[in-house]
């Protein structure tokens, strides 16, 4: 017998729950763009290249384009929409408007996503491939701008507004107060706990 | 993207049990590899059976003084365990040096093990590939080869191994541990990749449906003195078109041990044994490391565009022996 090939799911996305059935070929992107109109995420290339479609997934940036919907169900997924507490913008959200982190935007919820998370990855001793002693003795790497431009490689900008994205996850990260993030370097599936406050605590709840 | 059933399971016989030996399920990790392959109808599956959320996502210390590494634990928490650092340093730096943090978070230990070769004409369905469609033909060898292989490979496919942690594995001895519905099973790191031959097709030596469960490294103290360097194309986010990992211990001027891997040289990551072999025993200079460099790569058979190649992993090799052992001496 032919397998099913689509099911009803619930996503949750930024605290809020959406019933939806998808085919099983949907992606995450795709789900939230064309089913569920939470469209500041963005579809850059399709294929895990560009890093435009970045949202948190269980605390983790990861590329939606290459998430299943359908394999999504039963983690908590946080959107650029999800990144401001009510009028409040996101450190990170504050420091790309106020350094010109930017040119057109298109990429910039994706930017914004993933240096929410590059923040946490560092505060928690994560090293990178700009580290040079990554044994945990050496302590965690300043996060310089080779620092920074190597862990946000990930994220490409085709107007070449990367010496301001630096700049701007710099400033964010020397403002971080350790309390009021969505990304959680410490989430796994199943096992993850969230600390979060402001919406984070509303996603928790 | 053709249609496909998908189910998720929550242990180890389930997923064995499920996936069976249909030739069109496959399990689905991270799905950084498999989804993109869907969308461009590389991989056709008619079922997923989705592994992630087995509970294989453990990184632990055995009573030998190596580490178990489940299949599902990601890239990133690979990288980023003390332990790993600590010991096997080198193949935290593979891991870190692999895609983007994004993809490093998806991606998991299994998944990273099975991804399959970037050769452009394996990824475009409109083009022969032996690799993908056996008996095709291979247009890399007359076209597009400047990336790839020049060990290993024969008429029939020259393309490469994508992984940066596999390198780091192959130094370090790594054995993949597997289930199937017969039971465990277990396979060297030396044995786990076949040899291209005339089947290009059949990369593993997985049986038939099996699911890998995890990766074991034995204890070996000169993992702990390990360092992995990647050339490419650009600075950060893009595949090797080199790379090294290397241990290495030296007392007296005298290399006692060494471990010594390639990337993207081959279809599969390259332990570099001959190498290893000119360089126990013998004295840490410049000299003895370009001539281990060479008698490695003496098998080298480079194509008209990828013969450079062969000068990037011998300085490659020479550079990283060198630093490792300047490290020593400190």
């Amino acid at each position: 017998m032919a397998p099913s090939t689509s099911s009803a799911i619930t996503l949750s996305i930024n605290g809020e729950k959406y019933p939806l059935t998808v085919d099983h070929r949907t992606s995450l992107l795709d789900a939230l763009r064309e089913r569920l109109d939470v469209t500041g995420t963005k579809k850059g290339c399709d294929q895990g290249q560009c890093g435009a479609c970045t949202v948190l997934i269980d605390g983790r940036r990861s590329v939606s384009c290459l998430q299943l919907a359908v394999a999504a169900e039963g983690r908590e997924i946080t959107t650029i929409e999800g990144m401001a507490d009510g009028d409040q913008l996101h450190p990170v959200q504050q420091a790309f408007l106020d350094l010109d982190g930017y040119q057109c935007g298109y990429c910039t919820p994706g930017q914004i996503c993933s240096a929410v998370a590059v923040i946490e990855e560092h505060a928690a001793g994560w090293p990178s491939a700009a580290t040079d002693d990554v044994r945990p003795e050496a302590g965690p790497p300043p996060l310089t701008a080779d620092e920074i431009r190597e862990r946000m490689s990930g994220n490409l900008c085709r107007c070449g507004a990367y010496v301001s994205i630096v700049e701007a996850v710099a400033r964010a990260a020397a403002t971080r107060t350790g309390s009021s993030t969505q990304a959680d370097p410490g989430a796994r599936t199943g096992t993850g706990t969230r600390t979060s406050t402001g919406t984070g605590a509303e996603v928790a709840a | 993207m053709k249609e496909f059933g998908y189910q998720r399971v929550h242990d180890v016989p389930g997923a064995v049990a499920l996936l069976g030996a249909d030739p069109d399920a496959r399990f689905l990790g991270g799905g950084t590899n498999l989804v993109d392959l869907m969308k461009t109808g590389v991989e056709r599956p008619a079922r997923l059976v989705d592994v992630r959320e087995l509970p294989l996502d453990d990184i632990e210390s055995t009573p030998d003084g190596g580490l178990r590494i489940g299949a599902t634990v990601t890239n990133s928490d690979l990288a980023a365990h003390p332990e790993v650092r600590r010991s096997y340093p080198a193949l935290s730096q593979a891991v870190l040096a692999g895609a983007s943090g994004q993809l490093r978070n998806m991606a998991t230990v299994g998944g990273n093990l099975l991804q399959r070769t970037r050769c452009g004409y394996f990824a475009d369905v409109t083009k022969p590939c032996n690799k993908r469609a056996p008996g095709s033909g291979c247009p890399a060898i007359e076209g597009e080869h400047h990336n790839h292989a020049i060990l290993g490979a024969g008429d029939h496919c020259v393309a490469v191994h994508p992984s940066d942690m596999g390198v780091g594995l192959a130094a370090f001895d790594a054995v993949v541990h597997y289930e199937t519905a017969d039971g465990p099973g277990e396979l060297p790191f030396s044995e786990f990749y076949l040899p291209v031959g005339d089947t290009p097709h059949l990369e593993t030596a997985l049986p038939a449906g099996a699911l890998i469960t995890g990766v074991s490294l034995p204890p070996a103290q000169v993992a702990a003195h390990s360092r992995y360097r990647k050339v490419r194309e650009r600075a950060s986010y893009a595949f090797a078109i080199g790379s090294v990992a290397a241990a290495l211990d030296v007392s007296d001027g005298v290399v006692r041990e060494v471990r010594l891997a390639f990337g993207a040289v081959a279809s599969r990551p390259w332990r570099a044994r001959r190498a290893e072999e000119v360089l126990t025993g013998a004295p840490a200079d410049a000299e003895t490391f370009a001539a281990a460099a060479d008698a490695e790569l003496a098998a080298a058979r480079p194509l008209p565009h990828n013969a450079y190649k062969v000068d990037l992993m011998r300085n490659l090799v020479v550079a990283e022996l060198t630093r490792l052992t300047e490290e020593v001496a400190r």
